[in-house]
């Protein structure tokens, strides 16, 4: 390519405004459909004026999430019990693959290891965070730049990481830092990181922790300064102090916003896959739930075993929000 | 940091500490705030690396250690120039295409569910009718149907439409080949969290204001343009940015419904099929993924003050 030619041919500026302008136009015209589905409906009045309202206002949601979660989820546990092609009623073969098969056993117990280290790690770290940022001058940058991570795909932070546990051969001088690390401290020939099973497991969970810790910290930081002041002030005159004081009141007054917190981050390590996709593929012991499954439907094209896959995982995420919705109603009916 | 705790004596002499302040004091040490800046330099170090490769030549990178350009400052644009428009190790085309489609995606799948879920919020936070609060946990718990379930039916429903018994319910739309299955997609996704959380906030607007305006005679369509939207602002914004960052991140959504051609597949798209292609090559491979992170930081670093504040709004109660 000559150096005098331009940046981009007219013909990929062309595309993209015309890409952009598609974008645009779809909104500005779904914003016009609004205004006028708004007006018409705004004229109504009388008894028809109030369920036509609630029919406008909560009808497109609702028909989105029918369309879009119900259906699907009815639809995903149906094909679950049928083969490959969704041809032939299977039974629950495809579930009895999931809970014998050597390989799916690992993948079900990665999974599970996931579900316990990650969410604890960023959660107990955001909350130490949380308990100490807030005294230090700067606290703003600290808080800044331990919540910036949270702005990177989980695809661009795999590379992040990727890079720090690049391995070369003794012979070469290292170029990811976890290696060279491991040189300074007198190692002569750090291994393969990410060849290295369970090590590359935590590893890989290393990347979550980062992204997620400062989710953590600036939400459970927002619960500590939101206790009233009277709740400790009572514990302190009762001669509480220290970390008898976060115990018995700092962590109760905020375990809602622990739940929460802890809950959001399992949900997304549980269906988070992108990690393990860019860094190893799901090879070397690394295989998770999440991508096991869009590995049997879109790779392997066996429908059934992947809808089964997806089933397991909803099925163990479904406890978390339940829990969560008892929290929510208890919290509504006090409010 | 020890100028911090130097004038708490003479505070807590004059009067109480103030609660909160009270437990963080204990937990305020000199060794506290070595923590706090150990882990920071830790959760920054990672990104600097990625940043540092991608301006070095590719000759440095492939010997030496990017903490080396302290020591030899070397620094260039060019692996920026060869992502962007060239490509090169087997890879066709550079990453320009994919990043016009990241914008043409992300805006529409942030304007949309911003919308609809703001007016499914009013609804169930002011339009009280019967079964509104079990609609509202329903939609909450819908939270828990993983991405992955919904893929294969809605990829099926966008290419062959929905029939039941002959029926056709919903005819088939060819939507190939063009943004709308994600936007869809990423519209029904995130409708059940921003429907959420933006009931907790327009749940607490004042009651009065409200009752007010129906004495006025204004309609739920007034009342939702006038009065809810405006004083929604706040939370509408922050959820519009931490939905614009979910929708340029996300990686699942996008593979299914848009494939991998430059016509439509987004950047992380694009990223993740690099990160096997240029394998070692990472001058040009973490040049790809800061071109990647970079609108999201300045988004994030930009509008950050908003978005936390706005977020915890009513997520978080006192």
């Amino acid at each position: 390519m000559p150096v005098t030619s331009p940046l981009l041919a007219d013909s990929a500026w062309n595309d993209a405004a015309i890409k952009l302008g598609n974008s645009f136009g779809a909104i500005a015209g779904f914003l016009g459909i609004l205004l006028v589905v708004f007006f018409a409906a705004g004229r109504a009045t009388g008894r028809f004026g109030r369920p036509l309202a609630i029919a406008v206002f909560l009808g497109p949601a609702v028909l989105l999430l029918l369309v879009g979660l119900v259906a699907p989820l009815i639809r995903t546990v149906y094909l679950s019990f049928r083969n490959d092609d969704s041809t032939k009623f299977l039974g629950a073969k495809n579930y009895t693959w999931a809970f014998t098969n050597d390989s799916i056993h690992q993948v079900l117990l990665n999974t599970l290891l996931w579900l316990v280290v990650a969410p604890l790690a960023a959660t107990g770290l955001g909350l130490a965070l949380a308990l100490l940022v807030d005294r230090m001058r700067w606290q703003s940058l600290y808080k800044s730049l331990i919540f910036m991570p949270m702005a990177i795909s989980l695809v661009g932070a795999s590379i992040i990481w990727k890079f720090v546990y690049d391995t070369r051969s003794s012979a070469q001088a290292q170029i990811g830092l976890l290696s060279q690390l491991a040189v300074w401290l007198g190692w002569k020939n750090p291994p393969n990181w990410i060849l290295s099973h369970p090590l590359n497991d935590f590893l890989l969970m290393v990347v979550m922790v980062w992204v997620q810790t400062g989710f953590a910290m600036v939400v459970l930081s927002a619960a500590i300064k939101a206790i009233p002041d009277e709740v400790t002030e009572a514990a302190r005159l009762d001669g509480a102090g220290g970390l008898r004081l976060f115990w018995y009141v700092t962590v109760p007054m905020i375990r809602t916003t622990l739940v929460v917190v802890l809950t959001t981050v399992m949900i997304v390590t549980l269906k988070a896959f992108d990690i393990v996709r860019t860094m190893t593929g799901g090879n070397f012991g690394t295989q998770v739930l999440a991508n096991e499954m869009y590995s049997q439907s879109f790779v392997q094209f066996n429908v059934g075993r992947g809808s089964a896959l997806a089933v397991i995982l909803f099925l163990a995420v479904l406890p978390l929000v339940a829990y969560n919705i008892v929290q929510l109603r208890k919290e509504r009916a006090t409010r | 940091m020890s100028s911090q705790t130097s004038d708490q004596p003479v505070l807590s002499a004059a009067r109480p500490l103030p609660a909160a302040k009270a437990v963080r004091k204990s937990f305020s040490s000199p060794l506290g705030s070595l923590f706090v800046i150990v882990v920071t330099i830790l959760w920054t170090i990672p990104t600097f690396g990625l940043l540092a490769t991608s301006l070095r030549p590719q000759q440095d990178v492939a010997v030496s250690g990017w903490w080396n350009v302290f020591a030899h400052p070397n620094l260039l644009l060019s692996n920026y120039h060869t992502v962007l428009f060239d490509g090169g190790y087997g890879v066709q085309g550079g990453l320009m295409p994919y990043l016009v489609n990241s914008l043409a995606i992300s805006v529409p799948a942030t304007v949309f569910p911003l919308v609809l879920a703001s007016m499914a919020a009013y609804a169930l936070a002011w339009v009280r009718f019967r079964g509104s609060d079990t609609l509202f946990f329903l939609i909450f718990a819908l939270q828990v149907v993983p991405l992955q379930m919904a893929l294969i039916p809605l990829l099926q429903l966008f290419s062959g439409g929905a029939h039941l018994g002959g029926v056709t319910v919903i005819p088939k739309f060819d939507l190939s080949g063009t943004y709308a299955p994600v936007w869809l997609a990423h519209t029904m996704f995130a409708l059940p969290l921003a429907t959420f959380l933006l009931h907790n906030f327009i749940s607490q607007l004042p009651r009065d204001l409200m009752e007010a305006a129906v004495v006025d005679g204004a309609t739920h369509f007034k009342i939702f343009r006038s009065i809810v939207l405006p004083l929604c602002t706040p939370a509408l914004a922050s959820f519009a940015i931490f939905q614009f960052l979910w929708v340029w991140n996300d990686l699942l959504v996008a593979l299914t419904f848009a494939g991998g051609t430059p016509e439509v597949a987004p950047m992380t798209v694009r990223l993740a099929q690099l990160s096997g292609s240029f394998g070692g090559h990472w001058e040009v491979l973490t040049a790809g993924a800061f071109l990647s992170i970079i609108i999201p930081l300045l988004v994030f670093f930009g509008l950050q003050r908003y978005f936390v504040r706005g977020l915890l709004a009513g997520s978080v109660k006192g």
